[in-house]
Formats: structure tokens, C-alpha cells, sequence
């Protein structure tokens, strides 16, 4: 669906995959150009969703990065060897963070 | 655009009151059209905190308090027809409310104003202790400091937005007819009812006339002859991104609602300003209460805050009349248009109809509130 003008330069790990990206790329944008389409499963549905904005507004891309839910993907800048996953549902409460 | 006939039932205003009351006519089987500025109007609907709500309401005027539990004992049946209108759940939830209280000082206040509601016929308001209110919500991560909250049993909540557009389908699927566009311009009498006419020249007739206009109220109350002074009051609100569930029932200024976002209210900012922006340092002050109620929010992130303006008459209840210089022509205002939506939908609708406001909208004439200076929120 996407082509990238720019080759790949890292990997980042996805749902326990390696992928290429470019650093300094969107979480978001990496994630499109190697295909992935669902980001997320909403918390109402369950319905699957990417990302339709790409620019902070629709909060549709939401992952989890690293060990942070709910994040953003377009926002979320590529750094080599980054760890993600898809978010299911509503972000829940570490304990004792608050 | 000319008019298409004579209309039963002319309404002024397309947010929560106007829409009430349409719907409740049409319903009735009166021929209704609702005059409506549309999304660009400063719709009190669109901040409204979607709390169903008795508990606080009506100190000092007990027509107001026995209006408010009327409606709230009519939400039921209201919310299942507006869910099915809506096509979707209006998710009206009647869980019980709860104001927190986050001191002693707050807790023996509250305490006070519980007594006081007693007074006033509220039944079924009761304080709760700590280990009463974590009782009734096991597992809730109150902060340390909540001392308490007053509780009532018969209080809930509901998505506002989806509540108007329930109400606003039923009065279409009932014959009513939904003209957004144009400000009213002016009300003049002609043979069997009055004549409308917007700022862009179209007109609409009909016998009778409803005044739902929120803080547009006072100019439009004056073409049919009374004087209902309403100023605008803004209340900030904070939404948070979805949640798994943490708060199990709605508070003042905090619930969780259905969908699993966190609302975060409410200021009440009496300057008289019409402007909707929000503020950094009320945004805080909002927030930081929040964390008092449920640090754990700490962890959550604001996805958007707004600000919109309620309708506030000079001591803050209600007011319904009919015009003795405009028979046939009502005003209806208040600022808890979720609430009362169902005696607006219901008995107010009827009264329009049949001409006669019911018992305790009666008691709510503008008329009280000539020579009054003091200005006070509820």
C-alpha cells in the first residue's frame, strides 16, 4: 500500500517481529510501510483500527510502546530496536505508578 | 424559503430544551417545527457533564427540587425511547451519585446541605463515610484524602450527546420538522398564531410559540413580551483517553463514562463573557481535584478540553411562563437541560399544548426576578 522513498536503516520489533524502519521516522509511518494495518482493537467494539490522521489529532494509531499504553503511534519517533505492540481495548493502571 | 403552512408549535432553539420540548410535542401529535442556529450555536448541550441529578438541586426553591425529582423519576421511559430513536445507547446509568467530600471541612458542610435538602422533601440523600463509600465500590481507587461523599441512590448519568440526537430524531420521526440556518429576527402576531422571521428573510408561522433559546434567551423572550434576564456562565471540561473502568459511579465533576473516558469538570466562571476558549490554569485546578478523588489519574492523558455556556437566570433556577401580551407563546430556560429533559419532553410539552403550565413550572415565572440583583450559580 505504501512505498518507501528512503531505505531502511534499523529494525524495530512489532507484536514479536522484526521490522525495518528508518530512525527517526513515526512509529506510525514504519508500521504502514511494512504493511501493518490494525493498530488496535478499541475499547467499546473491539473493532480494529489504524491510523487515519497522522498527525496527533484522530487517536486512532494507538499502541503500546514499550511498556506505555495508549501512545500514539505518529507521534512516537522510530528509535532502532524499539519495542511495540497492538493495543487491545481500554489502557489499564500500573500499580503503585501513580 | 416561504413558510410551509401554519405550524402548531413554533420552537426557538434546537439545543437540549428546544429539543425536549419539540420532541414532546410532536409526539403529542402537534405539527412542530424547531428554528434551530444549528452547530454554530453556543449549545449548553455540548458542555454538559451528563449528569441525571437531583441531589443538589433546588436549595431554596422547592418547586425546582420537586421539578427535578419528577424528571428524574420520568428518565427511565425517557431513555429507552431516546436509545431506540438515537439508534444506539444513550447509556443513561442510574447508579447512584455522589459529591466527594475531600476534607473535614468539606464532609461537615456537605453534611449541612444534606440536612437542608431533608428539609426540602429530598428523600434517599445520605451521607457515606469512607468505609461506606468503598463499600459500595469495592476495588475503587479513592485517593487518601476522600474523606466521604453524599450519596443519592436515584442519580445517574448519560451520554448528552447521544440523548440530543435522540430527541431531535424523535421529533423528525414523529412529523416534526428540524430547520437549522438562520438567528430569529423577530415575532409578529397575525390571524391564528405568529409569524417568524430570520435574519436571512425566510418565516415560518404557527399558533404557538417556544422560547428554548439557552443564553439567547433574554432577546428573544422580549419579541413575545417578558423579560427573562439569562447570562452566559462557562464551565470548563476535561476529557480523558479511554479507561478501563476505575469509577463505578458518577460524581459531581468526575465520572467515568460508558465508553471508558474519564470527565473531568466543571468551572463556573460568572464573568459574562460569550467567549467558549478554556484556560490553562482552570484546566489545572480541575485536574488536580481529579487526582485528589483518584490519583491513580495521574497515569491518564487529557485527549481534549472544551468550554461551553450554560444559561444562568439571576438565581439560577428555571423559569417557564406563558405571555400575557403573547398568548400562546412560552419561554422555558434553565441550565440543567439533561436533567429536566424529561418533564420538557413530557409534562412541559403537554402544558404547551394545552395552555396551562403544570405544578411546579408554574412556581418558575420569571416574574420573580424583577428587582433581584443577587446572582448566584446552582
Amino acid at each position: 500500500m505504501f512505498r518507501r522513498t528512503d531505505p531502511p536503516d534499523c529494525t524495530i520489533v512489532w507484536e514479536g517481529r522484526e521490522l525495518p524502519a528508518r530512525a527517526g521516522e513515526s512509529l506510525a509511518v514504519a508500521l504502514l510501510a511494512a504493511g501493518i494495518t490494525t493498530f488496535r482493537e478499541t475499547p467499546v467494539t473491539g473493532a480494529a483500527r489504524g491510523p487515519l490522521c497522522l498527525m496527533g489529532a484522530c487517536f486512532d494509531c494507538l499502541v503500546q510502546v514499550e511498556e506505555a499504553q495508549n501512545m500514539q503511534a505518529c507521534l512516537v519517533p522510530v528509535t532502532p530496536g524499539l519495542r511495540a505492540q497492538m493495543q487491545h481495548g481500554a489502557r489499564g493502571f500500573v500499580e503503585d505508578a501513580a | 424559503m416561504s413558510s410551509s403552512g401554519l405550524f402548531d408549535v413554533a420552537v426557538l432553539g434546537g439545543g437540549m430544551v428546544g429539543s425536549a420540548i419539540g420532541f414532546g410535542c410532536a409526539e403529542r401529535g402537534a405539527r412542530v417545527v424547531v428554528l434551530d442556529e444549528g452547530d454554530v450555536a453556543l449549545r449548553a448541550a455540548r458542555g454538559n457533564f451528563g449528569l441525571v441529578w437531583s441531589q443538589s438541586k433546588g436549595d431554596g426553591m422547592p418547586a425546582y427540587a420537586a421539578w427535578t425529582r419528577q424528571s428524574v423519576a420520568l428518565w427511565p421511559a425517557l431513555a429507552e425511547r431516546a436509545s431506540a430513536l438515537a439508534g444506539r445507547d444513550v447509556q443513561y446509568r442510574a447508579v447512584g451519585g455522589l459529591t466527594f467530600c475531600l476534607d473535614e471541612a468539606e464532609f461537615a458542610a456537605r453534611q449541612l446541605f444534606v440536612q437542608r435538602m431533608h428539609n426540602q422533601g429530598q428523600e434517599g440523600l445520605q451521607m457515606l463515610d469512607r468505609a461506606q463509600l468503598q463499600a459500595l465500590m469495592p476495588g475503587c481507587p479513592l485517593g487518601p484524602e476522600v474523606r466521604g461523599a453524599s450519596y443519592q441512590p436515584a442519580d445517574g448519568h448519560v451520554d448528552p450527546l447521544t440523548l440530543l440526537r435522540g430527541l431531535q430524531a424523535g421529533m423528525r420521526a414523529a412529523g416534526g420538522v428540524h430547520l437549522p440556518g438562520a438567528a430569529v429576527q423577530a415575532v409578529e402576531p397575525i390571524a391564528g398564531g405568529y409569524r417568524v422571521t430570520r435574519e436571512d428573510g425566510s418565516q415560518v408561522e404557527a399558533q404557538r410559540i417556544v422560547v428554548a433559546a439557552g443564553v439567547k434567551t433574554t432577546p428573544l423572550a422580549r419579541m413575545i413580551g417578558l423579560d427573562v434576564p439569562v447570562r452566559p456562565v462557562r464551565g470548563q471540561n476535561i476529557v480523558t483517553e479511554r479507561l478501563a473502568p476505575i469509577l463505578p459511579l458518577p460524581a459531581s465533576a468526575i465520572r467515568q463514562t460508558g465508553d471508558g473516558t474519564v470527565q473531568i469538570g466543571v468551572t463556573s466562571e460568572d464573568d459574562g463573557s460569550f467567549a467558549t476558549a478554556t484556560t490553562t490554569a482552570a484546566l489545572a485546578t480541575m485536574a488536580a481535584r481529579a487526582l485528589r478523588v483518584l490519583p491513580v489519574l495521574a497515569q491518564a492523558r487529557m485527549v481534549r478540553g472544551w468550554a461551553a455556556l450554560r444559561p444562568m437566570t439571576p438565581d439560577g433556577f428555571p423559569a417557564y411562563a406563558e405571555s400575557t401580551t403573547h398568548p400562546g407563546c412560552f419561554v422555558a430556560t434553565c441550565h440543567s437541560g439533561v436533567t429536566l429533559a424529561a418533564v420538557h419532553a413530557g409534562p412541559l410539552a403537554e402544558a404547551v399544548l394545552a395552555g396551562v403550565l403544570p405544578e411546579h413550572a408554574r412556581d418558575l415565572h420569571p416574574d420573580r426576578f424583577v428587582g433581584m440583583t443577587h446572582v448566584s450559580s446552582h
